[in-house]
């Protein structure tokens, strides 16, 4: 694997205005993902991962303003790029595939239609060969009868190929990173499994980088080599797959864990997270925002968040972070 | 174990329409043309039971029936056919509209999937609760702030919260308004649709346990509908799979989920995410579920779909078939069940 990442984010600080005063979205988000390699951003509803998202790929709700940080793609920063370079480079290079496949289409246009405009702003695809391309396309992503769906309005399809539709539209230009926003909330597990090998396969023969946004921890073990996990607009833990399940360090990321359904045998022994996300428009924001809920919150807390790096590449943004092997303790006893 | 709930091969079919006016459907009875209109199949020959204090998981993909089932349990819907019986009350038989006003009504009460859509936004959260236990007991008054203080705190929901509106909840407390004004009628059956569906993991739990909790306090049963199977493993005694209208397999939830024995079991069980992947080949399904409107009734629904799909199963619907407490609707069962003997 080659070592280059394709899309570097550091220090990514995102602030909403609104009436109630000032959301401080994002703090200090930094990730970074390889060529080829597969990331997911895993958190709770309102942990900043598709404003995150948003603001990588220039696309924030106008209230938004990005106040630091830089997201290199290439030698390009994104976040200080013209507006005409991210047009450029959005759908060429980076793409992204939406929550909800049937709003995030044009309700108006025939899906081949949708697809081959995508070719002919960004693929070099010329306008009288773009309609038989886009066939070609939803051939890929395994829609039967692409040449009598080609005409298709998504209306008139299932959420299931709603969302291949969406993936075609994507990867059309044949980008070099996708980001794919909760691609299966709202599908059912079968079809969700069927659009995760698609998205999996085609990011393996591309040797597209994929950043996987979603709540749910189970598919992001499964589906990514590494996992982001945010909370409140921080960054965390960063770890290998394997590694995040297996040693958790930060309480945070063990406790997900330990409230996920699969990790129980019974009802009674999952365990809740008590409280709940800090209110982020407050002045008096602690350097952590996960120590208000932490059960191992210390005195050191009230500093500014480190980043601890156990082994090659573990990150953890904790001052008091979960000794190896212990955070198994919960669910093995569980077991 | 006393049966609460018996249903006896019910069935829903919804006119499709045939993309047909009232005008040209007129036209074309006149012209001696066929009368009937094709049929969405939405529920057909569904039986089961639910006893006592059980709770029954009603798990399938969208567009399989579950909710058409599930608002004719209610009895939102009619019934095309077959009976409902709850205890020794027969309920298909009263239109949806009267029985709204029966005094069985409070016996089987809803769960909808999201509170933040589902309770009236005009109403505060103690109107809300407060709604049913006006219409269906009749309460007023003191007695009836009474009850609805007693039922938010056993919903873990703070009395001072009782004055906002659903839009000044958050998602944890809106779930909580949701089971509290269901259970304040005091119901035998409670019908919870996906009633975790648009909560986080964190809150999820939290939910879930409440549920547990107030089901042994009470003694009710639940009906517990979802797509999210590892939350149905926690929470269920039995549970029931279906596919476009029909129940393909039955049995409790450990044995079903451990030893599916319908290949759609088999694929949905297979296709759950786990946290720790073992990494086996997984099972997939491929292209999309048949039509539900006017199926052939000799064509196994699954088939088409079904990677174990033969000749038979073109030209003979397989029936229900027991195997011990496990029920399944597929010709090949018998190849999967030595993992059953064995297992047990």
């Amino acid at each position: 694997m080659i070592s280059a990442p394709a899309l570097a984010v550091e220090g990514l600080s995102v602030e909403f205005r609104t009436r109630g005063g000032i959301v401080r979205a994002l703090d200090n988000v930094s990730f970074g993902v390889e060529k080829g390699e597969t990331i997911a951003l895993v958190g709770e509803s309102g942990s900043g991962k598709s404003v995150t998202a948003y603001a990588v790929m220039g696309i924030l709700d106008p209230a938004g303003r990005v106040t630091g940080g830089r997201a290199m793609l290439g030698g390009l920063d994104l976040l200080s790029a013209t507006a005409s370079q991210i047009a450029e480079v959005r759908g060429r290079d980076i793409a992204m595939i939406f929550q909800n496949p049937r709003t995030a289409l044009n309700p108006i246009r025939p899906v081949g239609r949708q697809i081959a405009d995508v070719l002919i702003r960004h693929g070099n695809v010329p306008r009288n060969k773009a309609q038989g391309e886009a066939v070609e396309m939803l051939r890929a992503v395994g829609i039967t009868d692409p040449v009598r769906r080609a005409k298709a309005y998504p209306f008139e399809m299932s959420g299931g190929m709603c969302q291949r539709v969406m993936i075609a539209i994507a990867l059309a230009a044949k980008p070099s990173l996708l980001i794919a926003d909760e691609p299966t909330t709202g599908l059912d597990v079968t079809t969700q499994a069927v659009i995760m090998d698609l998205v999996n396969d085609l990011a393996r023969q591309m040797g597209m980088a994929t950043i996987f946004i979603t709540h749910d921890l189970a598919l992001a073990g499964q589906r990514s080599a590494r996992i982001v996990v945010m909370h409140a607009g921080h960054v965390v833990e960063n770890a290998p797959t394997k590694e995040i399940f297996e040693h958790p360090r930060h309480p945070y990321t063990s406790e997900l864990i330990a409230a996920t359904p699969d990790s129980a045998a019974s009802l009674d022994e999952l365990a809740s997270i008590p409280g709940s996300l800090p209110d982020l428009r407050r002045a008096d924001l602690p350097p952590c925002r996960y120590s208000e809920r932490c059960p191992r919150k210390i005195d050191a807390c009230a500093q500014p968040l480190p980043h601890t790096t156990f082994g090659a590449d573990h990150v953890v943004a904790c001052w008091n972070p979960l000794p190896e092997k212990a955070a198994l303790a919960p669910t093995e006893s569980a077991a | 174990m006393t049966v609460l709930l018996d249903v006896e091969q019910v069935s829903k079919y919804f006119p499709a329409g045939g993309g047909l006016g009232p005008l040209a459907r007129f036209k074309r009875r006149l012209s001696g043309g066929p009368e009937l209109l094709p049929k969405v199949y939405a529920v057909d020959d569904v039986s089961f039971v639910i006893n006592k204090g059980e709770t029954v998981g009603l798990v399938g993909e969208s567009g399989c029936g579950k909710s058409s089932l599930v608002r004719t349990l209610t009895r939102l819907l009619d019934v095309t056919g077959g009976r409902i019986k709850l205890g020794d009350r027969e309920l298909s038989l009263k239109p949806s509209r009267v029985f709204a006003r029966d005094r069985d009504r409070a016996r089987i009460q809803m769960v909808f999937q999201d509170a933040g859509e589902s309770v009236n936004p005009r109403f505060t959260a103690f109107d809300a609760i407060a709604d049913p236990l006006r219409r269906l007991r009749k309460l007023r008054g003191k007695l009836l702030k009474e009850r609805v203080e007693a039922v938010a705190t056993q919903c873990g929901l703070p009395l001072q919260l009782l004055s906002r509106f659903p839009h000044q909840l958050s998602g944890g407390q809106r779930a909580r308004v949701g089971i509290a004004r269901a259970i304040a009628v005091g119901p035998d059956l409670l019908v919870l649709d996906e009633p975790t569906a648009a909560l986080d993991v964190s809150v999820q739990v939290v939910i879930l346990q409440l549920l547990q909790q107030l089901k042994r306090e009470f003694g009710m049963s639940y009906l517990f509908v979802s797509h999210d199977l590892s939350v149905v493993r926690l929470l269920c005694d039995r549970v029931l799979v279906m596919y476009l209208g029909k129940v393909v397999e039955s049995g409790p939830a450990a044995e079903v989920f451990e030893h599916p024995l319908h290949p759609y079991t088999q694929a949905l069980v297979a296709a759950v995410p786990r946290l720790h992947d073992d990494g086996v080949e997984r099972l997939r399904l491929s292209g999309e579920p048949r039509s539900p409107i006017d199926p052939d009734p000799n064509v196994c629904r699954f088939y088409g779909r079904c990677p174990r799909g033969t000749d038979a199963c073109k030209t003979t619907m397989p029936a229900l078939r027991s195997f011990g407490a496990h029920e399944v609707a597929c010709h090949f069962a018998e190849e999967f069940l030595p993992q059953v003997k064995a297992a047990s």
